[in-house]
Formats: C-alpha cells, sequence, structure tokens
C-alpha cells in the first residue's frame, strides 16, 4: 500500500474535523478526495505531510509512519497546499532550484531535473519570468512543478485546479491523469465532473467522517435507488395516463410527448412503455434511462443529518 | 537548512532590504560621527566612544526590521505550509534564516572597522588609541547585533504581521539592552538584586567586554541568550501542532 490511514482523528478543541477515518490507497491508484468545505479534507492532507499532527491513529506513506518518521514520509511526498503558496518575488527557476535543494537533490543533478520537470508541467515559455508575474493556471503548474522535482512516490494535491478557467481545468486534469500512471496520487476537490474524469476511485468525506468510498461508476449506480427514463412518444399523451402505470412513481413531463419517468426498476418502466406505446398506437422515438449524476449523489450524502 | 540559507540571502540581496538598512546605518552613523555636534573631529580625541554607545540603539530599530519578515510573511501568505512541509525540520528552519539574517549583519558590521582605522590615522599621537578596548567594543557589539538578530527573528515567529513583528522586536531589544539596566537601579533594588537584575541585560555585558577584557562568561551569556530565543522560534514555530 503506498498511503494506510487507520483510524486517523483531529480535533480543534472541540470540534473534530476529522473523525476516525480509515482508507488505502494502492499505488499508482488517483484517488479523489470529495467533500464540502470545512468537511475535514484539507486537514487529513496537512496530517498526511506532517504538517500537523493527528489526535488520534496514525497514517503510513510507503510503510513509513508519519508521527515516527516525519522528515522521511515528507521525502517521500510531493505536496501541493491549498491555495498554491508560492514566493511571488522568485524566478521560477530560482524557486525551483530551491525545491529542489530544500528535497536533498544532489547539486550536479538539480539543473536536468528543473529541466524535465519544467518540461513536464508545461511550464517553458514562462520559465524565465518572476512567479508573481504568472497567471493563475502558470503558478498552478509550478505548485505542481515544485512538488514533483523530487520524483515523489506519492503526491498530494490539494484542491489543485481551484480557480482555473476551463482551459486550464482541462490542461491540468490531463497533467494529473499523466501523472497518475507512475505516481500514487490524492486530490481534493469539490468539483464533481473531475472525480468522473480523472479519478480510479473516490472518497466522499463530510464532517470529518467517511461516507463513501468506491470507484466513481460503483457509486452511481449503488447509491442511486431510483432511476430515471426519458421517453419520447410521437403523438400527445396524458400525462396521468403514464402515472397509471404501477412501475412508474413520478412523471415529469418536458412536452406533452416528452416525459422523464421515475422508478425503481428500469427494465420494468421500459417494458411497461413500450407495451404502453403499442397498446395506445402511439409509435415510440426515445427511450433513454439516466443515471443519477455524482453531482446528486454528493448532495444525497453530504446533506443529509 | 543550507537551502533554506541560500535562498533567504538570495531574498535579502535582490531585494532593497539588505542595501537600505545598510545605507541607513552607515549614513546615520557617519553624520554622528563626524558631522553633527559632538563629533569626533570636534571632541580632539581619539576614542570611538560615540560609536559604541550609539551604535546599540541605532540596531534597536534597525534589526527588527531587517528580520520582521522572516516569519511573519511566510506565515501570512501560506508559504510556511511549503516550507515545513518539506524535508527540513522546523530547528534547521529557524537556524537557516537565523543565518542569513546573521551574514547580513556581518556584512554590515565588517566595514564599521574602518572608523578605526580612519580615527587611528587621523590621530597624531604615537598610540593614538585604546586598541584593547576597542577590540573589545567591536566584540561585544558582534554579539550584541547577533543578539538582536535572534530577538527580531523571534519576535517574527509570534506573528503573521509585520508591523506587530517590528514593534514587539524593538521592544524586547531595547528591554533586554537597556531596561533591565534601568529597572536594576530602581531605589528598591539597591544593594540586594540590583547586581542580579542588572546582569541579566544584555548592557552590563556589553560594557564589560568594552573595557577590554573578553571574559569567557560574557560570550556565555550572548551564546545562550541567542540559543534561548532560536529555541524560543522554534517553539513558536511548532505552536501549530498543539
Amino acid at each position: 500500500m503506498a498511503v494506510s490511514v487507520r483510524n486517523l482523528s483531529k480535533n480543534y478543541n472541540h470540534q473534530k474535523a476529522v473523525d476516525n477515518i480509515s482508507f488505502e490507497v494502492k499505488k499508482g491508484e488517483i484517488l479523489g478526495f470529495l467533500g464540502p468545505n470545512g468537511a475535514g479534507k484539507s486537514t487529513t492532507m496537512k496530517m498526511l505531510t506532517c504538517f500537523l499532527p493527528p489526535s488520534k491513529g496514525t497514517a503510513t506513506v510507503s510503510g513509513l509512519d508519519i508521527v515516527q518518521h516525519p522528515l522521511e514520509v515528507q521525502q517521500k511526498i510531493g505536496y501541493l497546499p491549498e491555495n498554491n503558496p508560492l514566493y511571488y518575488e522568485m524566478y521560477v527557476k530560482e524557486f525551483l532550484d530551491f525545491a529542489a535543494r530544500i528535497n536533498n537533490i544532489i547539486p550536479n543533478a538539480i539543473d536536468k531535473r528543473i529541466k524535465e520537470v519544467v518540461d513536464l508541467v508545461g511550464l517553458n515559455v514562462e520559465q524565465h519570468k518572476k512567479i508573481g508575474q504568472l497567471s493563475k493556471g502558470y503558478k498552478q503548474r509550478v505548485g505542481l512543478a515544485q512538488a514533483l522535482i523530487h520524483n515523489p512516490e506519492v503526491l498530494i494535491l490539494d484542491e489543485p485546479t481551484s480557480g482555473l478557467d476551463p482551459n486550464q481545468l482541462s490542461d491540468i486534469r490531463n497533467l494529473i491523469k499523466e501523472l497518475g500512471k507512475e505516481k500514487t496520487i490524492i486530490f481534493s476537490t469539490h468539483i464533481m465532473q473531475e472525480v468522473q474524469a480523472v479519478c480510479d476511485r473516490v472518497i466522499i468525506i463530510n464532517k470529518g467522517k467517511i461516507v463513501a468510498d468506491d470507484k466513481p461508476d460503483n457509486l452511481q449506480n449503488v447509491l442511486s435507488n431510483e432511476v430515471l427514463v426519458e421517453v419520447e412518444f410521437l403523438n400527445e399523451v396524458a400525462k396521468e395516463a403514464l402515472q397509471n402505470i404501477s412501475v412508474i412513481h413520478q412523471v415529469n413531463a418536458l412536452a406533452s410527448n416528452h416525459f422523464i419517468l421515475h422508478g425503481k426498476d428500469s427494465l420494468q418502466i421500459r417494458k411497461a412503455i413500450f407495451d404502453f406505446a403499442v397498446s395506445n398506437n402511439n409509435p415510440l422515438l426515445t427511450v433513454k434511462q439516466e443515471t443519477k449524476s455524482l453531482e446528486a449523489i454528493f448532495h444525497q450524502l453530504t446533506q443529509k443529518k | 537548512m543550507k537551502a533554506i540559507l541560500r535562498k533567504e540571502i538570495n531574498l535579502l540581496f535582490s531585494s532593497l532590504i539588505a542595501y537600505i538598512s545598510m545605507a541607513v546605518f552607515f549614513v546615520v552613523l557617519a553624520l554622528n560621527l563626524f558631522v553633527f555636534q559632538g563629533n569626533i573631529l570636534d571632541s580632539n580625541y581619539a576614542t570611538l566612544d560615540t560609536f559604541f554607545t550609539l551604535t546599540p540603539w541605532i540596531l534597536i530599530f534597525l534589526i527588527p526590521a531587517i528580520t520582521m519578515r522572516t516569519f511573519a510573511d511566510e506565515k501570512q501568505t501560506g508559504t510556511i505550509e511549503f516550507l515545513t512541509t518539506k524535508p527540513v525540520s522546523d530547528l534547521q528552519i529557524v537556524i537557516g534564516k537565523y543565518l542569513a539574517a546573521l551574514f547580513l549583519w556581518t556584512f554590515t558590521f565588517i566595514p564599521t572597522l574602518i572608523y578605526f582605522i580612519a580615527v587611528k590615522k587621523l590621530s597624531l599621537s604615537e598610540a593614538p588609541i585604546d586598541s584593547g578596548a576597542t577590540y573589545g567594543s567591536y566584540i561585544g557589539l558582534y554579539f550584541l547585533g547577533a543578539v538582536f538578530v535572534a530577538i527580531g527573528i523571534f519576535a517574527s515567529s509570534i506573528t503573521n504581521n509585520q508591523i506587530v513583528a517590528f514593534l514587539v522586536g524593538v521592544f524586547l531589544c531595547y528591554l533586554m539592552y537597556d531596561a533591565f539596566f534601568r529597572i536594576s537601579s530602581l531605589t528598591i533594588f539597591q544593594g540586594q538584586l540590583d547586581y542580579f537584575i542588572q546582569s541579566i541585560g544584555l548592557n552590563a555585558h556589553y560594557d564589560s567586554i568594552s573595557r577590554g577584557v573578553v571574559d569567557t562568561r560574557d560570550i556565555l551569556y550572548f551564546l545562550s541568550v541567542i540559543s534561548l530565543f532560536i529555541i524560543g522560534t522554534r517553539t513558536a514555530l511548532e505552536s501549530r501542532k498543539w
């Protein structure tokens, strides 16, 4: 296991920021850490990077305990903190040189390594500027370059895509995906599409507790106990006629011949609709099963009391 | 630690901090020593007493100004999280930053030896200047600056506001340099605790070295105060973990 968290808790005074969470991340896995603001995502990451000590429990990174061997753990982790703090008055290369030295890279190898990460994160054009002069997207790349400089086994990225425009967003996501081929990545976000697009696995955390831990696809299937079927007929249909079909629980009309049907069993609904169309001599134009979006699942999981 | 030392020195010298603080230091000193009323040339004595009494008071303001951003700025911008999650210990971070500021103080201090040479050359007599006392005073002054650097960095570590760091730094420097001496001369302490209280302050030890006797007890005292404030800084840095 690249990262293994056991019964980790963190209390701030009387408030439980992280409450007894356990999970494991396999080598080469991309784990999405999802949750509303204040759920405990950042606190968990700060404990994994040895910035804060846990109140209870512990974790290991590449087999090393975060409480007993903080410096060795930090050597194995590349960390992009929330809001990406950087030294704005430093030049990009100067900063990466500092990051390389503080990560104990041997001086002879530094220049070569800086060149590699600059290429990897796509900083070529901007590498001679001061960090403060860069756009937010490029600052984010500098933050990633810094986290990658010592070729760490585990990358921990705290909201790496927040505040980026759509182009920058997809660039950074592709980069994370690319990096995930070799490294173990834990990254936090509150954007659902990102999890669907990038992650192998997702953990949803709310009020310090893990409320879901699964593959993004499974999460959709398991947690949505309701299926939606979109149907379109050639001719008009009375809404009441559809509501009378027993397997359909609810009908939302989009147009006089176009409906969204809610129910439990997609197969039975589709069969009933087909029978209904035949018996009314009203040809079906569309029958489409819709899955509940991760967004809806997220709401469902994080808003219940 | 070397990485931090390097980065901090680069920062001091690539920004204007180093140059402005050095310029302020030399201009104020030169005006007081050679231009304003009561200067060395008018007094007709080959002595640097003015220099050694004035400089500590300049340093009380100058050194906290140089060190105020050390930790306060890192806390303000969040880069402290970047630093402390790298494979360096908190003590290494503190010492790296201390040595960088000490380097700047050393860099500022060394050119003041010119005053010694100047006064020596200007003098007409054969044994122009009390060399022993002057060397002692220089050593005392260097340690005094080194203590102020430690105090300034400590002040910076307890806040994320640079102005607060500066004011606290000035206050602590003043307290350590002059206040203990003043307190000791209050009548209630007369004859009992006055010597003890006086010896807590920097002034007593600075004066002692200035007489030209480099006593290991005084050196030990300076080194202890420096260590104390460095450990205090580390404690402040670790307070995030409480």
